[in-house]
């Protein structure tokens, strides 16, 4: 019995979670694909051919027989998805360097902080994460508004004659990822500062490097681990965002995630659509294969 | 000392303070008189009253409380195993891509995670409802669950598992007063973590819920768009008011148990 129910709660303990991830999360990517390959049409569900699994193989080699490019080729014939992703990216990427530009600062200070006081410093990083992101993001409407609180500050204060126009714009939208996504850069950094051994640094100094140079030659470089972990973590999800330009975004604002949103709610065109997402998903599987291969990494060197 | 310098000092208080204004702010003006988030005109808790009287918006909280605390719970067995898969076995077939499968929900853009499950739904005929919206809640909170898990499983003492199997206990027994005990504080931010995310997600939830199935950020969201209200910051305030006491909790808690669990190694190497 031990025996036979050792081995019997080792597999569940794989066999039950791989299964679920593979129903639920895999085979999803190759029903998407396989419906960017699908005509619209107007019926419901919206698209053809309709998949039928009692049709058999014969059915299922017709199916095959019926699918079609279209929907990318009408991808590329419309310039405006590909000013969509190329928007995406540049926004993504433009908030990941703001991010990291504010998140370092913080990260460094936490880790050169008192023990005493790092658990807590880190809780208050965390802690906003838990509050809801559509709150987090609402949240900068009203400051950002033209007669918002941010314009009011800086009319009081007399530093402009003239409310700001930040809300709509790029502007808003960068202020809203580089908030949301700011504990994901500040934590990874943290932790790789933390580990840091700081006799590395002050012997730097000891050999004459000013405490500038020291840190660009020794703590940053031992950093970059969080610093990549931190970029991937906001880049990949910034660029299919939808609340923040949503939200916060104007109606020039182009982002391929309010774009496949669009297309799919207000469109209920699902083919172009499921097209839309299979770019997206070509676009970022660089990235996420990289981001998961230094997350395996960084679990062997737990080990 | 010198190395906590006013600059690392000066840092962190204009990071936290960026952090934390507009929190800070959204919960103020909840408590607003005037209509308008922008301008203070005394205090109320008015729009606190007239949200009792929003009988769709109490309906949609009920519906996420529920879909929060059943995929949560769900998600935490699955992504508890999840863990113990990647940190026990070390080489399965197809370990790369189960991996693959626990870590790229955490970077998947919410658009096609929702698309994808919609269409998986409509595929299998599944009616799109309250169920295939705690399904696809579950999915994409038992990775964050893993995650956690693991990264407490990774610095665990394997030797007394073994010693608890030397002397006789089966591997199920040995999971539930070993192993588990020891992990639980980890499952149980897992579970935290999981439901917050759970009650939190607007875009994945729109994709996969149906007639009748409609979550607070989804009615928040379309409430947002018509403009915003010190009526939306009171629903924003509640919720906040929750996490910030779930959190309390769940760090008073794992800090007892951090405690405890010092204690008691001490203990046992004082025989």
């Amino acid at each position: 019995m031990s025996k036979f129910g050792s081995a019997l709660f080792n597999r569940l303990v794989i066999i039950i979670p791989y299964a679920w991830l593979l129903f639920f999360f895999l085979i999803p990517f190759f029903i998407v694909i396989r419906i960017s390959l699908s005509e619209t049409a107007v019926a419901m569900p919206p698209y053809l051919p309709v998949f039928d699994l009692a049709s058999g193989i014969g059915g299922f080699i017709d199916n095959i027989k019926q699918f079609s490019i279209d929907n990318y080729i009408w991808l590329t014939e419309d310039a405006l998805y590909a000013k969509a992703y190329g928007s995406s990216l540049w926004i993504a990427a433009v908030s990941t360097f703001l991010t990291l530009l504010i998140a370092y600062p913080v990260a460094y200070g936490m880790a050169q902080a008192p023990n005493t006081i790092r658990p807590t410093l880190l809780m208050l990083v965390i802690l906003p994460f838990w509050t809801s992101f559509l709150i987090r993001v609402y949240a900068w409407i009203a400051i950002l508004k033209p007669e918002g609180l941010f314009n009011q500050l800086l009319l009081t204060l007399g530093l402009i004659d003239q409310p700001l126009i930040i809300l709509n714009t790029n502007w808003a939208i960068y202020i809203g990822i580089v908030y949301s996504y700011l504990p994901f850069m500040v934590l990874p950094i943290y932790s790789s500062l933390e580990k840091m051994d700081h006799s590395l640094t002050e012997a730097a100094q000891d050999l004459g490097c000013t405490p500038i140079r020291a840190f660009w030659r020794v703590t940053f470089p031992l950093s970059m681990p969080g610093v990549v972990a931190g970029c991937m973590l906001v880049f990949i999800p910034a660029v299919g965002e939808f609340v923040i330009p949503d939200l916060l975004g104007g109606s020039e604002t182009l982002m391929i995630g309010k774009t496949l949103w669009n297309e799919f709610n207000a469109n209920r065109d699902w083919p172009v659509s499921a097209a839309v997402a299979t770019i997206l998903l070509l676009i970022l599987v660089v990235p996420i294969m990289f981001f998961q291969h230094a997350q395996a990494k960084a679990d062997g060197e737990g080990r | 000392m010198q190395r906590w310098s006013r600059f690392n000092i000066a840092s962190i208080v204009l990071g936290f303070a960026f952090l934390y204004l507009p929190i800070v702010l959204l919960v103020i003006f909840s408590f607003n008189e005037s209509k308008l988030v922008t301008v203070w005109a005394g205090f109320s808790t008015k729009w606190y009253v007239q949200l009792l009287h929003n009988q769709a918006l109490l309906d949609a909280a009920w519906v996420t409380v529920r879909v929060g605390l059943i995929s949560a719970t769900v998600a935490t067995v699955l992504g508890t195993m999840a863990a113990l898969a990647m940190t026990r076995y070390t080489r399965f077939r197809g370990r790369m891509l189960f991996s693959g499968m626990i870590y790229a929900p955490l970077v998947m853009p919410e658009v096609i995670t929702g698309l994808s499950m919609l269409l998986l739904f409509v595929a299998i005929g599944f009616d799109r409802g309250f169920w295939t919206l705690t399904l696809a809640h579950i999915t994409f909170t038992m990775c964050f669950v893993a995650v956690v898990v693991q990264s407490r499983l990774l610095s665990f003492d394997r030797s007394i598992e073994e010693a608890a199997m030397d002397l006789g206990a089966t591997p199920v027994a040995t999971f539930l007063q070993v192993t588990l005990p020891v992990i639980a504080p980890a499952v149980f931010s897992g579970w935290v973590l999981a439901f917050t995310l759970s009650l939190d997600d607007l875009v994945i939830s729109s994709f996969t819920s149906g007639p009748g199935a409609t979550t607070l950020p989804m009615r928040i969201y379309s409430q947002v768009r018509l403009g915003v209200t010190p009526e939306i910051n009171a629903v924003c305030t509640i919720l906040i008011g929750i996490v910030a006491i779930g959190v309390l909790i769940a760090s008073v808690v794992s800090r007892s148990r951090e405690i405890q669990r010092i204690k008691d190694e001490q203990a046992a190497f004082a025989h």
